[in-house]
């Protein structure tokens, strides 16, 4: 009933986690504007697994997992360079230049 | 017939082994002599059997042998096609019979000379692709023959290269070619424009339905064929690259600047004769310009010291006349001259020849550096070439037109069809005028020479003179023939007023019958043709007469000592400073533009800096705006990222 | 009048949307986070309204429990407390904010989209299903039945995970 809807607040949520990884420079702050989007997505193929079957919610379900696995190993590279670099900030982080 | 490709053949076959002898710098004179000569009088063999053949046979149209297709490309069918046909059969024994003459000539008289083998393959290759010209049948073909005889002429002018004159003078006669050149390929791209075809068949078929008579089509198509025959056949404009051209071994000058290459233009004028019928401005044009040049060069060579220059302008003039035969529509006229002319003018070559060689050696002996070619180092030359003198008499007796000898029946043919044209139309009777003029002058100047050379008293030295004699057998034998046909040459084409049979005009007839179709040739009467003749004849003896009474031999200095021309001489001696005026016209001009242009602006300007070096300085350029983009920052990375997925999905979404 | 379960659905939507704009403003990395859970907690109930209550459940054990606790512990654990100037330059704001609303426009077509009529379920059919099968055994059936062998991988990427995790954690290798 309500999919149109969920539809509509799933890509304002996108949106808004888009813009938050344009606008911040903690790169924590960045995963958790990642995690935002990721949430989005998540809303949509349950939005669509009340037309489409039940399939859309197992979707979820593995997104979940993986957005899990995904936090713990991203998490550990953001301690490592700080342990390298004593910052999250991601404009100190340009070894990539040039 | 069919081995009529064996005429061209053969002497290709000798210059890729005289060529390759030459390569290996080989020193063995005799074998380059029996390849070069010999595969000369081979193809003049077989030239001789193709045209017994061919009169035998007597086809009413040309006979086409097509070998293999050459440019096919959509509607453009053009073959390596060689055509047998009565103009083609006069031309092939001219150039494989004069040029046998002249081959064997040259065996003595190049003899000393290093580069014999290279001498050699070059005069093969010429006559290959003469015989290529002559025996086309499509104007590709043709061209491709137009194109290598000039390229031959180059080669061999410019054949003892180690002297820059010689190198220049290669390089002007082939330069002014290919002015005429872009002539003649301008009129083949507006022939099958308009025919649809380049066979000689095929256009001369159609040429008189697909163009009007009189028309611009008409006339822009044969005169810029007519441009391509100035530059061959050294016809105002473009004709001061022939006495430069003297440059080369004489009997080079004798083949390519006498008999043959520069004959190229007539011919060609003859074989498109349909096309010049359908354009009446035209032929005057070729006419008028052909008689022009004809009293123009007789002018210069009244003043000429060097011999061959004085026989160089003597061509030019000569060939006006010839342009002048084509041009009325006496088509057959015209061939007449072109033969007789052969017969005569490379006799006086090679007798020039025979006198610079005798010059050569007795300035040899002595150690002098004096001119062997000015004729006021010479005279009184009768008693120690008497061979050489009495046969160039009877060249100099030919060329002024006097009866019975060949020129005078070749001449006056040219002379009365003039003056029968210009009944109908005025302007005809100012070039017979200018004819006659040239005629007289003819007379003149070859007196001249042959007095300055042969009689009175002799300049050369005291020393010399006893190193002066006869040039050998091999040298005196070709003059021999050549003078035998100088003096009946006459019988190819005695005209029917004097009880004659015309029989070059009758047998060049399949090919002339459709101009002439077009274009009515009127008769004149026989009176009045008596009348022209015997006014012809008494311009001749006028001329003789003149050149023996005014010219004191006795006057004479040679050359080191002489005096610097005045007046009137001095332009005529300084060629009305034509050349000066090309070269302040058009060389300086063209030398600032490359110069200051071409170089400075285009070249380095625009091609260097703006081509080469700009796409380089563009390639950095891309290179370090887009090494921006690689910043290392991840925030910036997102931001293009995003860019991105705003821009495909804007797209995908719609 | 609108039902019951519209208001709902509609005041939980809009706190998401709020609680997201929030999150992605706050100075402080522990607000942010805070921000986020709040969000998760609004989505889970969206997910409850949506007939996915497995799924809402699940967000809040997995999501909301476990990954933003591990936020909130690195969080701490670099102390990063009261960060300054975390967001970029004033140019930066404005490019972002421009792009979002870019994207924002592309995405209305979403509005409305739908799957053809051909593959769609009958209404209601879901929440039969929720009924007959439980609320477990509904997603559970098909894990382990069509789905075995990504529930496996998944698995399989998990203990991936915790190596990885562990390895680039540690000090010193």
């Amino acid at each position: 009933m309500f999919t149109g809807a969920t539809l509509v607040v799933s890509a304002v949520l996108f949106t808004i986690g888009t813009i938050g990884v344009l606008l911040r420079r903690n790169a924590i702050v960045i995963f958790m504007c990642v995690e935002l989007m990721l949430n989005a997505v998540n809303l949509t193929f349950v939005a669509f697994a009340e037309r489409l079957g039940v399939a859309g919610q197992i979707f979820v379900f593995f997104v979940m997992a993986v957005a899990a696995a995904e936090a713990a190993v991203g998490l550990a590279i953001i301690l490592a360079v700080y342990r390298h670099k004593e910052t999250v900030d991601l404009q100190h982080i340009n070894l990539l230049k040039g | 017939m069919h081995l009529v490709w064996l005429v061209p053949l053969l002497p290709l076959a000798g210059f890729l082994l005289n060529g390759t002898l030459a390569l290996a710098k080989s020193r063995a004179k005799g074998i380059v002599s029996v390849i070069g000569v010999g595969t000369l009088l081979a193809a003049f063999g077989v030239a001789v059997y193709v045209v017994l053949d061919l009169a035998r046979t007597h086809p009413d149209a040309p006979v086409v042998f097509r070998y293999w297709d050459w440019i096919p490309v959509g509607t453009l069918q053009v073959s390596a096609a060689l055509q047998v046909d009565q103009l083609s059969a006069v031309m092939l024994l001219v150039v494989t019979g004069v040029g046998s003459l002249i081959h064997i000539f040259s065996v003595g008289y190049m003899h000393d000379d290093d580069g014999y083998a290279r001498y050699f393959a070059y005069l093969n290759l010429f006559v290959f692709f003469m015989l290529t010209l002559v025996l086309g049948a499509n104007f590709p073909v043709t061209f491709v023959g137009w194109e290598g005889v000039g390229l031959c002429s180059y080669l061999l002018i410019g054949f003892w290269f180690e002297e820059k004159v010689n190198a220049d003078a290669g390089k002007k006669a082939f330069i002014m070619n290919r002015i005429g050149d872009f002539g003649f390929l301008v009129a083949m791209f507006l022939i099958w424009q308009h025919t649809g075809s380049l066979d000689y068949t095929t256009v001369f078929a159609q040429a008189p339905t697909a163009l009007a008579m009189g028309g611009a089509v008409a006339t822009a198509i044969t005169l810029f064929l007519f441009l391509g025959c100035t530059g061959k056949s050294a016809q105002i404009p473009l004709y001061t690259w022939l006495p430069d051209a003297m440059a080369g071994p004489t009997p080079v000058s004798a083949l390519i600047h006498a008999a043959t290459m520069v004959t190229a233009g007539v011919f060609l004028v003859a074989r498109t004769n349909v096309l010049f019928a359908l354009a009446p401005l035209s032929q005057a044009v070729v006419a008028g310009v052909g008689a022009a040049t004809a009293l123009f060069a007789a002018t210069i060579a009244l003043k000429q010291w060097d011999i061959k220059r004085v026989l160089a302008y003597s061509t030019v003039s000569q060939l006006g006349y010839m342009f002048v035969g084509v041009g009325t529509g006496a088509m057959a006229a015209g061939i007449f001259h072109l033969a007789t002319h052969a017969f005569f003018k490379a006799l006086l070559f090679l007798g020039s020849g025979s006198v610079i060689h005798a010059m050569h050696h007795a300035y040899h002996a002595t150690h002098s550096h004096e001119d062997a070619q000015d004729m006021r180092n010479m005279g009184g030359l009768a008693r120690y070439l008497p061979w050489t003198c009495t046969l160039m008499w009877i060249a100099t007796l030919a060329i002024a037109g006097i009866p019975p000898f060949s020129g005078f029946f070749s001449k006056d043919e040219i002379l009365g069809a003039a003056f029968a044209r210009g009944t109908t139309q005025p302007v005809w009777y100012v070039f017979w005028a200018l004819g006659l003029g040239a005629a007289l002058l003819t007379a003149f100047y070859m007196t001249r020479m042959m007095l300055y050379t042969f009689h009175g008293p002799n300049r050369t030295g005291s020393r010399e003179e006893t190193h002066l004699h006869e040039a050998p057998a091999v040298m005196t034998g070709p003059l021999v023939v050549l003078g035998i046909l100088s003096l009946v040459g006459g019988a190819l084409n005695l005209p029917s007023l004097v009880g004659g049979a015309a029989w070059l005009e009758h047998w060049l007839e399949p090919i002339t019958a459709a101009g002439a179709a077009l274009v009515h040739l009127p008769e004149v009467a026989s009176s009045t043709a008596w009348t022209l003749i015997g006014t012809a004849v008494a311009i001749a003896i006028v001329g003789i007469v003149a050149a023996l009474r005014l010219l004191d031999l006795t006057s004479l200095v040679p050359a080191r000592s002489a005096p610097a021309e005045t007046g009137l001489g001095r332009i005529l001696n300084k060629k009305w400073y034509v050349d000066e005026l090309y070269d302040a016209c058009i060389v300086r001009p063209i030398m600032w533009f490359s110069r200051a242009v071409l170089w400075r602006v285009v070249d380095t300007g625009i091609i260097d800096g703006a081509g080469v070096n700009g796409a380089a300085a563009t390639s950095r350029i891309l290179g370090w705006l887009t090494s921006r983009l690689q910043t290392g920052e991840l925030g910036f990375y997102a931001v293009i990222f995003v860019i991105g997925v705003v821009v495909v999905l804007s797209r995908a979404l719609r | 009048m609108p039902s019951i379960l519209a208001v709902v659905y509609w005041a939980f939507a809009g706190l998401a949307v709020i609680a997201s704009a929030m999150c992605i403003t706050r100075r402080n990395p522990l607000a942010s986070a805070l921000w986020l859970v709040q969000t998760l907690f609004c989505v889970a109930v969206l997910f409850t309204i949506l007939h996915a209550p497995f799924i809402g459940v699940l967000q809040v054990l997995v999501y909301a429990g476990a990954i933003m606790v591990l936020f909130l512990f690195v969080i701490m654990l670099l102390n990063l407390g009261r960060s300054s100037g975390d967001l970029k330059g004033l140019v930066a704001c404005a490019v972002g904010t421009v792009l979002g609303v870019g994207l924002l426009l592309d995405l209305r077509p979403i509005a409305h989209a739908g799957p053809p009529d051909a593959i769609m379920l009958p209404a209601g059919a879901l929440d039969s299903m929720l009924v007959h099968q439980g609320v477990v055994g509904s997603v559970a059936g098909p894990l382990f039945d069509s789905y075995l062998v990504p529930f496996e991988i998944t698995s399989l990427l998990l203990t991936a995970a915790i190596v990885g995790a562990v390895v680039l954690a540690k000090r010193k290798l």
